[in-house]
């Protein structure tokens, strides 16, 4: 059969109809680029500040300025050579405290999640405890992870863990499960056996779903490594530390410099994991 | 009262079913007083009688829900029957199912390999059996596209290719054509025929249109509505390489009149 004939035998009504060879581009979110894609943020962002500036100088009695310091000032604190060195020290020990635990709650989580799929017995003995793991009031446990682990890194990593583990339990079940039925009977035709569908099928499938997962936990866990730092402030200090230190003095200027530089540090790690996740699963999922 | 009726009238026409020729060619499927209840009690079909022999493109109309893929999950291997014989005397059975079902992660190289690759055949093989299967259905420069930069028609045929790398001596379809428009559907019952002529598979297809299933087939099995049981069988006389022509004789025209008429006989039991 000749390719002319399929060529010009296209369907109507088809949303890619390739009628070259060349692979035909597909839109890509925050490709975009341009006024568009980063015009609103800024728009936002510059609405807030302004909002900022007028409740602090305008609706806020001078003798409480310390309530809401302007702007400016808390940007000054990212140059206080008495200030800065410390808190950019405290945000790279959170760092490390989050991502450590973020590396092991994916591990953990998809290992969790690929042993749940594997037997209808083993889902139903481990998902009542993932879930508990969500309802759990994480903050109630923290005071005694501190008795069991001691209160310096480890125990804020542990603390990072449980709050980041249950999304990369539940979204990587889901994608493994997301599986269609006739896509499972072409393995089951061929006697695949379960590794080889697991690899080939339902592994793939899942990572979509295991990258949303991932964003989501890596915002958790930069949360999670926060509130470590908050309750164990044995060892090297992080910024949940110095949060509270600042809090403590009243030092309002200094306070919300590291709220935004821990909130900034969230945005880029969440950032990062949804640009991985576009890497990865982009050419054939619309990774959003 | 209606089923007691018919009962004898189903059991005339398949004992006439038998080879109308006398030769030796082998029997692929052979399915005797086949019956499949499922799990929640549902019968899906009762009594069939079907055999397909090398050279035969047997197509099976019905009303839905009949049990049509049901006959093909047993032919297949993928559901045993729950009563009867169903024999299947051949290891390389191609299923095409109803969607393309492709893996969106591969291309359509790598989609077209797959059932090579999960007989562990090496990789210089399975690049082999993929190009050959790819030029048979004329997707030949579209192997790095992903199954979404393809049109419904393309996928269909990278799924029949998948199907054509076992080197089928059976070949079962589900409605593999049922999604496409008219054209696009009639183009590919051109391929399709050409694929048989040319590999000698034995097919079993199926499909709810009855122009189709005469244009295709050397043998057309009606059924009726569930529990699936066969009530007629067309023996289809035009010649193998068939004219896309003989879609506007009056011959063609008489058959799908005859064909559409058992339809609706058996479907208003
Ligand atoms: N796994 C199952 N469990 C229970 N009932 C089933 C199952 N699969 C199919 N059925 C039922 O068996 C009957 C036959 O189903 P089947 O899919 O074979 O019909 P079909 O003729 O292929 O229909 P269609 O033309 O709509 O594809 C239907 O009534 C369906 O509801
Ligand atoms: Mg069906």
């Amino acid at each position: 059969m000749s390719t002319e004939g399929m060529i010009e035998h296209r369907e109507a009504g088809q949303e890619i109809a390739p009628t070259t060879v060349a692979p035909v581009p597909l839109r890509r979110r925050g490709r975009r680029g341009g006024i568009a894609s980063w015009g609103p943020p800024v728009a936002v962002a510059i609405l807030m500040i302004a909002g900022w500036y007028f409740v602090g100088s305008v609706l806020l009695d001078p003798s409480k300025s310390y309530l809401m310091p302007p702007p400016h000032a808390v940007l000054a604190v990212y140059f206080d050579p008495d200030v800065a060195p410390d808190m950019y020290e405290a945000l790279w020990n959170t760092a490390t405290v989050a991502l450590t635990g973020l590396l092991v709650a994916i591990v953990l989580g998809v290992v969790w999640a690929i042993a749940m799929n594997q037997a209808k017995w083993i889902e139903r003995s481990l998902y009542p405890y993932a879930v508990i793991l969500q309802t759990i009031p994480i903050l109630a446990l923290v005071p005694l992870i501190g008795f069991w682990f001691g209160f310096d890194f480890f125990a804020r990593v542990i603390v990072a863990i449980l709050i980041a583990l249950f999304p990369m339990v539940s979204n990587t079940l889901f994608g493994l499960q997301s599986i269609d039925a006739a896509q499972r009977e072409l393995f089951t035709l061929q006697r695949a056996n379960r590794w080889i569908v697991l690899k080939k099928l339902q592994f793939p499938a899942a990572l979509p779903a295991i990258f949303a997962g991932m964003r989501i936990s890596a915002g958790l866990a930069v949360v999670g490594a926060i509130v470590g730092d908050f309750f164990f402030q044995r060892g090297t200090p992080g910024i949940g530390a110095l949060i509270s230190k600042y809090t403590a003095r009243l030092e309002s200027d200094a306070l919300f410099a590291a709220i935004i530089l821990a909130s900034l540090f969230g945005v880029v790690v969440f950032w990062f994991f949804g640009w991985l996740g576009r890497r990865v699963v982009g050419k054939w999922y619309d990774f959003a | 009262m209606a089923t007691t009726e018919r009962a004898p009238a189903i059991t005339s026409t398949t004992t006439a079913t038998p080879t109308p020729t006398p030769t030796p060619t082998p029997t692929l499927i052979d399915f005797e007083h086949v019956q499949l209840t499922y799990p929640n009690g549902t019968i899906a079909l009762s009594g069939v009688d079907l055999t397909v022999r090398r050279g035969e493109f047997v197509t099976v109309v019905g009303p839905s829900g009949c049990g049509k893929s049901t006959l093909l999950r047993i032919a297949s291997g993928l559901e045993t029957a729950s009563e009867g014989t169903a024999t299947v005397n051949t290891g390389r059975v191609g299923y095409v199912f109803q969607d393309p079902t492709l893996l969106p992660w591969r291309n359509v190289q790598a989609n077209v390999e797959l059932l090579a690759e999960l007989q562990w055949d090496t990789q210089a093989v399975r690049r082999e059996k993929a190009r050959r299967a790819i030029e048979l259905v004329g997707l030949s420069g579209f192997e790095k596209h992903l199954p979404r930069q393809l049109s419904g028609g393309m996928r269909m045929r990278a799924s029949l290719a998948r199907s054509l790398t076992l080197d089928p001596e059976l070949f079962l379809f589900d409605e593999p054509f049922g999604a496409l428009d008219e054209i696009t559907r009639e183009y590919l019952n051109d391929e399709l025929l050409k694929l048989f002529v040319e590999q000698q598979f034995a097919g079993l297809f199926i499909t709810h249109s009855v122009s189709e299933a005469v244009y295709l087939s050397t043998k057309v099995v009606v059924m009726s509505g569930r529990p699936g049981r066969i009530v007629d069988t067309f023996d289809v006389p035009f010649p193998m390489p068939r004219d896309p022509d003989i879609r506007y004789t009056g011959e063609f025209a008489a058959l799908v009149g005859e064909v559409s008429h058992a339809l609706r006989a058996g479907h208003g039991a």
